[in-house]
């Protein structure tokens, strides 16, 4: 231990020592572990430092500011979704970690220590699901739903920005939690009394705390905006059954993240009472009971579930219905089997604890009620089988993952009946069972629903086509990389192996762990091929564009713009009459009309305000796990401060003259006027400038 | 090669439920393949129905009819909405009577007088008293086979699990509660039980085998047992309580009431869930 | 979208003038989801404190500390001082002129101040009783569910200043008036968190 002589460093600097940087820790103890951990922090700082200097050398801190300030809610989108890849890239390098020391690590300590395995886990979990599946889902709905529902913005455009921020801030600790100090070990769930203060007095689970604490209000105020806009702001026309199906999972998903984050900003700042203060909520001693922070999280835990997967649900009505150029089957259904779901949801939790010891009466209902899910879950499925049948299905990198997905999840919610049975989950709860269900519900349903989200939506948010042939080798690695992952591990689990095992000592299992690793290799092969896609769709961006806005024959409105889109969206609102509308606008010569004259548009400005509330939110995280009193402090004041400064802001929108609006509209006309329309054959190809061929 | 590998895989299932050994590892084996049987119900038609389906209406396809208005059918709303109703239906009507008769707590496995054992999780290690015998074990079960065993858990550190993949599924262990779990084991032999809630960085160590013993043998094992003069006293617990990993070992005697003075040490004084007769849970 | 005429009460700020402000809908409906969402918060705190109840470890009870007098005296604070910013609302609708509006709304600042006083002499006999929150489970819980609605008292206080320093820059305009409701709205959810705090917590300690 370094101690400060003086009373004043640990009053400056908390409980910061040298040896909480990674650095000191592998100078000291140069073994792979530690020289693993020391690298991470390297590449976070490197980095770093590579962002600033190419912001530097390109003069684009400018542009930077006005990206971040932003209240745009296609800005907002496109940054939600760059911090979910980027935290999405550290988590499969962490998955891959893991799955290598399970391999290498069977009667044998293998090259991780068992503190370092376990920090991994931790993170690769906390991260995946509130730093990556999160800010994906939201970045995606934020994009495109209010450009489905006709409308020109959020309803709250400032504080979704301030939900960014937030995200945000929770993804920066971390990574800082990287290079400063160390994270929690007590899983992405942080079930105490383990992560109380009487078992982990580091810095680990407050990291934890803190990040998630700032991720689970940024969800909140995220899904009140969500649910608000698609309930106020839907063009003349849209009634809600003539919504698209991603706005309605939108909806579902929103309503969940309103009522079902609140128990996990609960649980967290109760363990944080308990740790901080000295209260007793979850402690071993003195009454606590750490049943009831099981319950919390759970109560958030399971209907995050479906906050996660139902937006994918919704991409997958979409690409399904485009990409078989027919109408979705089952509309209806597929609206009431949603709803089913999201309220179904709040009634399961306890299936995460069947063995806790509560009567049998309990778990019977709790496990009902869990296949009961399997109900409405099952009829979506059938709904977009439905949909193909008897239409002209092309097989675009989307429609791939579609159809991958469907297969795939249905053996996922096989498993998943099987956990939802009380004395067959006695066996294979906590066992990498477990572990290969969630994954096999997770990675078709969230995953793949999020990446042909990505790989449909990426050309009207960018003007551009993803390159098609790494599309499809990313898609092909991401398919077989998951089988050859996960599926062993249901053998392993059914042999009785613990998850979150660092060390093996049954050579039997080593055929599997083998396999597995395998898998996890391709799977970072799939993450490779998205990065290699991105590059090269770059690179040939002139030869694919899609200016006039429309490259896959699309349905509904956000395809009835310019991509990328004008920052108004809508010159003019337009006026709904179907399911459809631009898909039946388009085929009667209805939808690309030129106006005569255009109104004026007043947007939001940009505002500082929101983001240095993520940023103050960050710095009190930080200044909370170091005790360093002082940052929380000033941090917290400086949220109210921006709170209520924004508050006295009056210019808070901007007009954009309708010259202006005239001079953007008639640019994309000409455009479209010049564009051939294209047939759906010739759709991967440059000759798809975005305009599509409706004749018959 | 490849069949050496998938030897070595079916190598890895003896060691889980499917190699059951004991009434209720059976039972839920037996309940495992049969849910497994109606699920094929569910997955079959979607597998074959996906990629038939997809392909058969591929647009290069131009034999096949192209409805893009066709989007709902009553018959089709009922072939999808029935069966899924009916299956859960039925898998409902066999978990109720299935979960009631598996309750941790009350089940019935094995004939005989019952075998009391008492489970205490320790950082990294499973203590085991035998409150009717008097003596105690670390890291090892010694049990008679045949013969029920009703084991009642506690914790004296974090949140673990107990379980006993060929013998009995699992329960949770936590501090100043107690919680039940009965099973039995069919014959003579070496059975694997482990933690397999994460519990800290020696939590991968804490296994420990369940050895099963003929009534004679079990007898001579509690004599030998008795005989070691090595009693869980003080000094012998706060080495335990200590976060470490140990091999099995043996205690000749255990003071009175071990067992509900760690209850009460760690919380349970002031414990809701904590007594014989839990409010939670009327345990028989 | 809808009609004028299925608007929200409160919406139509501009007195008797059929004039709905464009944000004014959205704005007032995205406050109650956020109120319903702390609710959930309020509610699941309620819980903890239920099953924390037998947990006192040996440490004070319920009965011995909650005083039923000063209970009282604060809930009549709280329910005026929620009739008087309905008041207040009613005043910015109606009447218009600053000093009607600031003049019921320092009242309720009065009330909410003096609310906030009384529950923190509570508090602090507590504390000298020796029930603190580290000293068992239940305290916890009674810690973690009281003083957060004293929390909002106090928030929502803060609020009335900048309001009222708000009223002072920018007379009645769209912004102030919006917010003016929100503030309202706030207020009476904290009563309705109140009178639950007077039941579960109070009310229950002296069950026979």
């Amino acid at each position: 231990m370094q101690t400060a002589y003086s009373p004043i460093w640990p009053a400056v600097l908390g409980r910061f020592t040298w040896h909480d940087l990674p650095f000191v820790r592998a100078w000291e103890n140069p073994n792979a572990s530690e020289i693993i951990g020391a690298g991470a922090a390297s590449l976070v700082i490197i980095g770093f430092v590579i962002t600033v200097a190419l912001l530097t050398r390109y003069r684009r801190w400018g542009t930077l500011v006005e990206w971040v300030t932003s209240l745009d809610h296609k800005k907002i989108g496109i940054m939600y979704v760059a911090i979910a890849l980027v935290m999405l890239s550290r988590a499969v390098v962490e998955a891959v970690l893991m799955r290598m020391q399970q391999a290498a690590a069977i009667g044998d300590p293998g090259f991780l220590s068992s503190d370092h395995f376990s920090q991994l886990f931790s993170t690769h979990g906390s991260i995946m699901v509130f730093f990556m599946a999160m800010p994906f889902l939201t970045g995606v709905i934020n994009y495109v739903m209010p450009l489905q529902i006709g409308a020109r913005d959020m309803a709250f455009p400032w504080a979704n920005s301030v939900a960014l921020s937030l995200t945000g801030g929770g993804a920066i600790l971390m990574m800082v939690s990287l290079v400063v100090g160390r994270f929690s070990t007590g899983g992405w769930s942080g079930y105490p009394p383990y992560t109380g203060l009487a078992f982990s007095p580091d810095v680990g689970p407050d990291y934890w705390i803190w990040a998630v604490t700032l991720g689970s209000i940024g969800s909140t105020l995220g899904g009140i905006n969500i649910a608000c806009t698609i309930f106020k702001l839907r063009a003349p026309g849209m009634t809600y059954m003539r919504m698209p199906m991603f706005c309605w999972t939108s909806l579902c998903t929103s309503i969940l993240m309103i009522f079902a984050m609140p128990p996990l900003t609960v649980a967290t700042a109760l363990l944080a009472l308990d740790r901080y203060l000295g209260f007793h909520f979850f402690t071993n001693d003195l009454g606590g009971n750490m049943m009831n922070y099981a319950n919390l999280f759970w109560l958030f835990g399971h209907p995050e579930v479906y906050i996660l997967i139902l937006p994918a649900f919704g991409i997958y009505s979409e690409v399904v219905s485009t990409f078989s150029s027919k109408e979705l089957y089952g509309y209806v259904s597929l609206v009431l089997a949603t709803m089913a779901i999201a309220v179904l949801s709040f009634t399961v939790w306890v299936h995460h604890f069947f063995t806790m010891g509560q009567s049998a009466n309990i778990n019977t209902v709790f496990g009902i009620a869990t296949m009961t899910i399997g109900v409405p879950t099952g009829v979506k499925i059938y709904d977009w089988i439905w949909t193909m049948f008897r239409g002209e299905v092309r097989f675009s990198v989307p429609m791939l993952y579609s159809l991958a997905f469907m297969v795939t999840f249905v053996i996922g919610g096989f498993t998943g009946i099987i956990l939802a049975i009380p004395p067959l989950d006695y066996v294979f709860h906590n066992t990498l069972f477990l572990v290969a269900h969630f994954h096999n519900m997770l990675i078709p349903g969230l995953l793949y629903g999020l990446l042909a989200g990505y790989t449909y939506w990426f050309p009207k948010a960018f003007g551009v086509r993803l390159n098609e042939r790494w599309g499809r080798i990313a898609f092909a690695c991401w398919v077989i990389g998951f089988y050859l992952a996960f599926m062993p591990l249901y053998v392993l689990g059914a042999s009785g192996m613990a998850r979150r095992t660092s060390e093996i000592f049954e050579p039997d299992f080593r055929p599997w762990l083998y396999v597995a690793g395998a898998g996890a290799l391709v799977i970072l092969c799939a993450l490779a091929s998205l990065v290699v896609q991105l590059v090269v769709s770059i690179r040939e961006r002139d030869a694919n564009r899609v200016f006039a806005g429309d490259p896959w024959d699309g349905r509904s409105l956000e395809w009835s713009t310019s991509s990328p889109p004008p920052e108004y969206n809508f010159a003019v609102i337009p006026h709904v009459d179907g399911r459809d509308p631009f898909y039946d606008g388009k085929r009667d010569n209805g939808h690309y009309r030129r106006h005569a004259h255009y109104d004026a548009i007043s947007v939001p400005r940009n505002s500082v305000t929101s983001l240095s509330i993520g940023v103050a939110g960050l710095g009190a995280a930080f200044g909370l796990v170091w005790h360093m009193w002082w940052l929380a402090i000033i941090a917290v004041l400086g949220i109210v401060a921006a709170l209520i400064l924004r508050s006295f802001v009056r210019d808070t929108h901007r007009t954009i003259p309708a010259a202006e609006v005239a001079e953007t509209e008639h640019r994309w006309h000409d455009a479209l006027n010049a564009a051939t329309p294209i047939g759906r054959d010739v759709e991967f190809t440059p000759r798809n400038q975005g305009l599509a061929e409706t004749a018959a | 090669m490849l069949a050496l590998a998938i030897l070595n895989g079916c190598a890895a299932l003896d060691h889980g439920i499917l190699n059951a050994q004991g009434p209720v590892a059976s039972h839920e084996r037996h309940l495992l393949l049969l849910v497994s049987g109606i699920l094929l119900f569910v997955w079959v038609p979607v597998v074959i129905l996906v990629p038939l389906i997809a392909w058969h209406y591929r647009r290069s396809n131009t034999n096949d009819a192209y409805r893009p208005k066709w989007a709902f059918s009553w018959t089709l709303e009922g072939f999808i909405w029935i069966p899924p109703i009916g299956i859960v239906v039925l898998l409902a009507i066999l978990l109720w009577p299935a979960t009631q008769r598996d309750d941790p707590y009350t089940r019935r496995a094995g004939q005989g007088e019952p075998v009391r054992v008492q489970a205490i999780a320790l950082n990294w290690k499973w203590v085991f008293i035998y409150p009717g015998e008097g003596v105690a074990t670390v890291n090892q079960l010694a049990v008679p086979a045949g013969r029920p065993i009703h084991v009642s858990l506690t914790s004296g550190t974090v949140m673990q699990s107990l379980l006993l993949p060929q013998l009995a599924g699992q329960v949770y262990a936590m501090a100043g509660m107690r919680t039940r779990m009965n099973f039995a084991v069919d014959r003579p032999g070496i059975f694997r039980g482990e933690n397999t809630q994460f519990s800290g960085e020696k939590f991968a160590q804490q296994k420990f085998p369940v050895i099963s013993m003929t009534g004679p043998a079990y007898a001579a094992w509690l004599a030998r047992a008795r005989g070691t003069g090595r009693p869980l006293d003080q000094r012998a617990w706060a080495a335990l309580s200590r976060q470490n990993t140990t091999g099995p070992q043996t205690f000749s005697a255990v003071p009175p009431k071990f067992f509900d003075h760690v209850i009460a040490a760690t919380g349970g004084a002031s414990h809701p869930h904590a007594g014989h007769r839990s409010a939670m849970r009327k345990a028989s | 979208m809808s009609e004028p005429s299925l608007q929200h009460a409160g919406i139509n700020m501009g007195g008797t003038e059929n004039r709905p402000d464009a944000n004014a809908e959205s704005g007032i409906f995205g406050f109650w989801i956020f109120l319903m969402s702390d609710a959930v918060i309020f509610a699941l705190l309620f819980a903890i404190y239920g099953t924390a109840l037998a947990a006192t470890a040996g440490g004070p009870t319920p009965a011995r500390e909650f005083k039923l007098d000063s209970a009282l005296a604060e809930t009549l604070l709280l329910l005026t001082s929620s009739l008087t910013i309905g008041l207040t609302v009613l005043a910015m609708k109606y009447d218009e002129t600053r000093r009607a509006v600031l003049a019921w709304m320092g009242l309720t600042f009065v009330l909410g101040i003096a609310f906030l006083a009384l529950e923190g002499h509570d508090l602090a006999t507590m504390f000298a009783d020796g029930a603190y929150p580290t000293r068992s489970a239940f305290l916890s819980a009674f810690f973690a569910l009281v003083p957060l609605h004293g929390i909002h008292v106090l928030a929502g206080c803060v609020w009335m200043l900048v309001m009222a320093a708000q009223i002072g820059a920018y007379g009645f305009d769209a912004r102030v008036r919006i917010n003016v409701l929100r503030l309202s709205l706030f207020w009476h959810f904290l009563d309705v968190i109140w009178i639950a705090i007077l039941s579960v917590v109070y009310l229950q300690a002296h069950l026979p």
